[in-house]
């Protein structure tokens, strides 16, 4: 049998020795609830299965120019993540409950933790959460806690995903959740300013938000401040080589996907959710935290740490209901950014914003062709408007090769010509110009 | 050892970006951060070494027995991992479906979430899956939010879920978590959950029971059915935590059981890798009257033999993940069960239980067993009167281990056993193995009874020997701050 190491003969030793029968080792079960048959089919050999999902995967199409973004990007991944991250020590191990076996995943996680630090400007960061919108979530309800109010403002810039996930998450809880919408490509401040009162928990806003927009939330914070009130920020990661960060803007918690430091796309997961917060919050924050200590003979060391939060101590009143992360993502993420650098990131972050300007200089000469936000900084996504359908357009561009953009009409009112292109840095001057004349071809 | 920031050299590059072939842009300076994020500056070298030698401090199935009770630590398949590196599936974008004609796009990945739909109803007798759920506890949440959603279409006015003692603390953090009251059930003499103490609690406020069975204690409950009637009988539903869905694979189902909703852990029973604690991937099944209730989206297969995503459910709780699941995580439990196919699944439950019992029989004259009786998958121990007179405590048993080489057994859970050592040892573990693992716990008790000083200091083999976790918690340093590295 595949994965089983005792043979038949080494099964009947054991049998004996506990003096049952294989049959008898099931006794408890009553016969009324065994099941009989299965309907499954026979095992399969490596080459047969390798065959099977090599023609599985053929069937996916990964012929196409990505310009598709939405808060996932196709962004370039160096081989030395994937030859470290494979290293069995580290994947095939489990939460590090024991220390001692345990100081390369622990300190890979205060690395980790300090990294998104580092980059955030925040003062302290959780060892990750499942993805940018359970994040979201889970700071929300982290606000919440840290405030004792219940009315949460949240800007319709915001990724619409994770928008319908909080919405999914509130059903059964009473929470007051008002929707702001956004202004001419930007959260909608005047109207965030108005709202925010002395039951106000948490605004949430993104940069850059969904559009690609860069935004700018000092004045959120002074008012939510004013108010006793959170400012909590999702952002993209890799933006924050070059843009301002959410803590110099006065956030309180951040969060984000951290799917575009060296997590391929893969379908949509498994990825990296991050958070950070000003370090006075730190005992309301979910999830797996890994601090510094000494041993007993005073060696630095690692391990998990503010336990009494989590679960497995505090049950029903745990500040998350959260075990497994996404640690071998948070590695991932770790040793792309120790490779990249300071240098790199910066580096990155820039061509990122380099050539989806170019993308858009180049799309917007394109007659007919016009940008739906004008005078607006974006990072590595625009949105511009067609003559006609976006969906329609992306559609014939595929034929051509291309997943040309998303198109934003799928989850706002009245932007049915609009499409969300996303540019990273492995885009080249000559794709770029080529989707520009495969758009001319269509419209 | 030091951090990756303290081996930072100003200047030195590892990976080179593309040349740029467009022109550089400069935008608003009040938009830009002031100073670069200060990550290390290292060599590609560096990294590798630093990173390999993080590796080396590190202990995974692949170094030896990680009998880590209620964890499942069973060997995780290399195959599965090369699939999952196909650019076919590694390389495809979330949103490709969403776009119109686009779910002719991934007709292959489709088709797995398809396919390990219907292997997973036929394994567990639920009537539908989503894959959605991104762990075990993502699961659980699911699965209270999809009960609320019933008794809320039902117009039940219903508060509380009763889950047992023994439960993992995720149960009641999740049921908390979607907004319900949690009342904790006593485990019954015997280890499992008592049909007379069960309807002390029963009322018109039970929204449903959570169980795990067999239990923490690896304990198959007989009366599960009876149990789960119970439930019904107030209108409440029934959650089946499939933590230990590996001691009963392909001999019951909890769908027989009379369970309505059911989680899985992907990484244990089918075989995903932990990965140092995640990602891991729970998901849900459900009967038939409450498949309305998954998730958005779901993949249905065409009349033509094409797959779809099926996005207008309007009694559906909502998006709970971006996307599908944890699609990578989903994808290896897929190539898995496919090449154990029916016959291997009967063999996992049969050989993780045969290797449990042969080590429960080999520990019992050295240790005292929680519960001296026929278990599943797994087998609880705490230390014999002797060892706590010697003040020995489940730890010190956990860091002996360690010395011999081996991952140390769950300790201290579950709770309702003083001193416990939880013992899981998996189908894929040989006898060699678990002779060379009884023989170590056996001298361990005879040190633990004769000469307990001994082993209070171990593990004496490791780079750390018992960190401080009090010092840790209130001397709380958890990053190295952005101040300029070296100096950190």
């Amino acid at each position: 049998m595949p994965f089983i190491s005792n043979t038949p003969a080494q099964r009947e030793q054991m049998l004996a020795e506990i003096g049952l029968s294989m049959d008898e080792l099931f006794d408890d079960i009553p016969p009324h609830l065994k099941a009989g048959e299965f309907d499954l089919p026979r095992g399969l050999s490596e080459q047969e299965t390798r065959n099977r999902l090599m023609e599985l995967a053929q069937k996916n199409a990964t012929h196409l120019t990505c310009f598709l973004g939405g808060g996932f990007y196709d962004h370039f991944i160096p081989a030395a993540v994937d030859a470290i991250v494979s290293r069995s020590e580290f994947y095939t191990a489990y939460t590090p409950y024991q220390p001692e076996l345990s100081q390369g995943v622990l300190q890979a996680i205060y690395e980790f933790q300090s990294m998104i630090c580092r980059l955030t400007e925040m003062e302290v960061a959780n060892a990750s959460l499942y993805d940018g919108g359970t994040a979201l979530y889970e700071a929300m309800m982290m606000a919440l806690r840290i405030t004792g109010r219940n009315k949460v403002i949240v800007d319709d810039s915001v990724n619409p995903i994770y928008r319908v996930m909080i919405h999914s998450y509130t059903q059964n809880l009473k929470i007051e959740l008002d929707q702001t919408h956004c202004q001419d490509g930007l959260a909608n401040h005047d109207r965030i300013l108005q709202m925010i009162d002395d039951k106000t928990a948490a605004v949430i806003v993104q940069n850059p938000n969904f559009f690609g927009c860069i935004d700018e939330f000092s004045d959120i914070a002074d008012a939510a401040h004013d108010k006793g009130a959170l400012l909590i920020v999702s952002t993209y990661p890799l933006s924050l080589g070059i843009l301002k960060t959410p803590a110099a803007m006065g956030a309180d918690i951040v969060t984000g996907e951290g799917q575009s430091l060296g997590i391929p796309m893969s379908f949509g997961g498994p990825y990296l959710g991050f958070m950070a917060s000003a370090k006075r919050y730190v005992r309301k924050m979910p999830g797996r935290i890994v601090g510094e200590t000494l041993d007993a003979s005073a060696r630095k060391a690692y391990v998990l740490t503010l336990q009494a939060r989590e679960q497995h101590i505090r049950r029903d009143k745990a500040t998350s209901n959260i075990c497994s992360n996404e640690a071998l993502c948070a590695l991932t993420a770790l040793v792309y950014l120790s490779l990249l650098g300071k240098e790199g990131l910066k580096e990155t972050a820039q061509l990122c914003a380099d050539k989806a300007n170019y993308a858009y200089k180049r799309l917007t000469a394109i007659p007919g062709v016009v940008p739906h936000f004008r005078g607006k900084w974006f990072f590595n996504e625009f949105v511009l408007d067609l003559p006609c359908e976006a969906a329609d357009v992306i559609a014939k561009l595929i034929e051509k090769r291309f997943a040309a953009g998303f198109p934003l009409g799928r989850y706002y009112d009245g932007m049915e010509n609009s499409i969300l292109i996303s540019v990273t840095e492995k885009r080249t001057k000559q794709e770029i110009g080529m989707l520009a004349e495969a758009l001319e071809s269509v419209l | 050892m030091r951090l990756v920031f303290e081996k930072s050299v100003p200047g030195r590059r590892a990976v080179r970006t593309a040349p740029t072939d467009v022109p550089r842009i400069s935008m608003r300076s009040d938009l830009l951060r002031q100073e670069p994020a200060n990550l290390p500056e290292l060599s590609e070298l560096d990294v590798v070494r630093h990173f390999t030698e993080l590796s080396r401090r590190n202990f995974g199935v692949d170094n030896n027995f990680y009998p880590l009770g209620s964890c499942t630590m069973k060997y995780n398949p290399k195959v599965a991992e090369h699939i999952a590196s196909y650019p076919g599936f590694a390389d495809l974008h979330p949103l490709l479906p969403q776009l119109r004609m686009g779910g002719m796009l991934t007709q292959g990945a489709l088709r797995v979430l398809h396919e390990i739909d219907l292997l997973l109803c036929e394994i567990t007798g639920m009537a539908r899956f989503t894959t959605q759920p991104l762990a075990g506890a993502h699961g659980e949440l699911t699965g209270m939010m999809i009960m609320a959603a019933y008794h809320r279409e039902q117009g039940n006015k219903k508060t509380t879920v009763l889950i047992p003692d023994s439960a993992h603390g995720t149960n009641p953090a999740s049921a908390a978590i979607a907004g319900y009251r949690v009342v904790s059930i006593p485990s019954s003499e015997n280890g499992v959950m008592d049909v007379e103490t069960i309807k002390q609690y029963l009322n018109d406020e039970v929204a449903g029971l959570m169980l795990t069975c067999p239990n923490t204690l690896g304990l198959f409950n007989p009366h599960v059915k009876d149990i789960c009637d119970l439930i019904h009988g107030v209108d409440g539903l029934t959650y089946y935590d499939g933590a230990n869905l590996n001691a009963i694979v392909g001999k019951a189902r909890p769908g027989d059981f009379g369970f309505d909703i059911v989680h899985l852990n992907l990484h244990k029973t089918f075989a995903t890798p932990h990965g140092g604690g995640g990602p891991g991937a729970g998901p849900v099944g459900v009967k038939k009257e409450l498949v309305p209730f998954l998730p958005v989206s779901v993949v249905t297969k065409r009349d033509d033999g094409t797959y779809a995503l099926q996005y207008d459910r309007p009694k559906s709780i909502g998006y709970i993940a971006p996307f599908y699941g944890n699609f990578g995580v989903v994808l290896k439990a897929y190539v898995y069960i496919l090449m154990l196919g029916k016959e291997g699944l009967r063999r996992v439950a049969e050989n993780a239980v045969l290797n449990a019992n042969y080590v429960k029989e080999k520990l019992k004259g050295h240790y005292r067993i929680a519960f001296d009786r026929l278990c599943k998958h797994e087998c609880v121990f705490t230390i014999s009167e002797r060892m706590a007179q010697n003040g020995i405590r489940a730890a010190d048993i956990a860091k002996a281990l360690i010395d011999k080489g081996f991952h140390p057994p769950t300790v201290y859970f579950p709770t309702i056993v003083t001193e416990a050592m939880m013992i899981e040892p998996t189908e894929t573990e040989s006898k060699e193995t678990l002779d060379s693992f009884v023989e170590a716990m056996i001298e361990i008790a005879e040190q633990a009874e004769n000469e307990p000083e001994k082993l209070k200091a171990a593990p004496t083999t490791t780079v750390v020997c018992r960190p401080n976790e009090t010092a840790a918690a209130k001397n709380l340093n958890i990053a190295c701050s952005i101040i300029e590295s070296p100096a950190c």
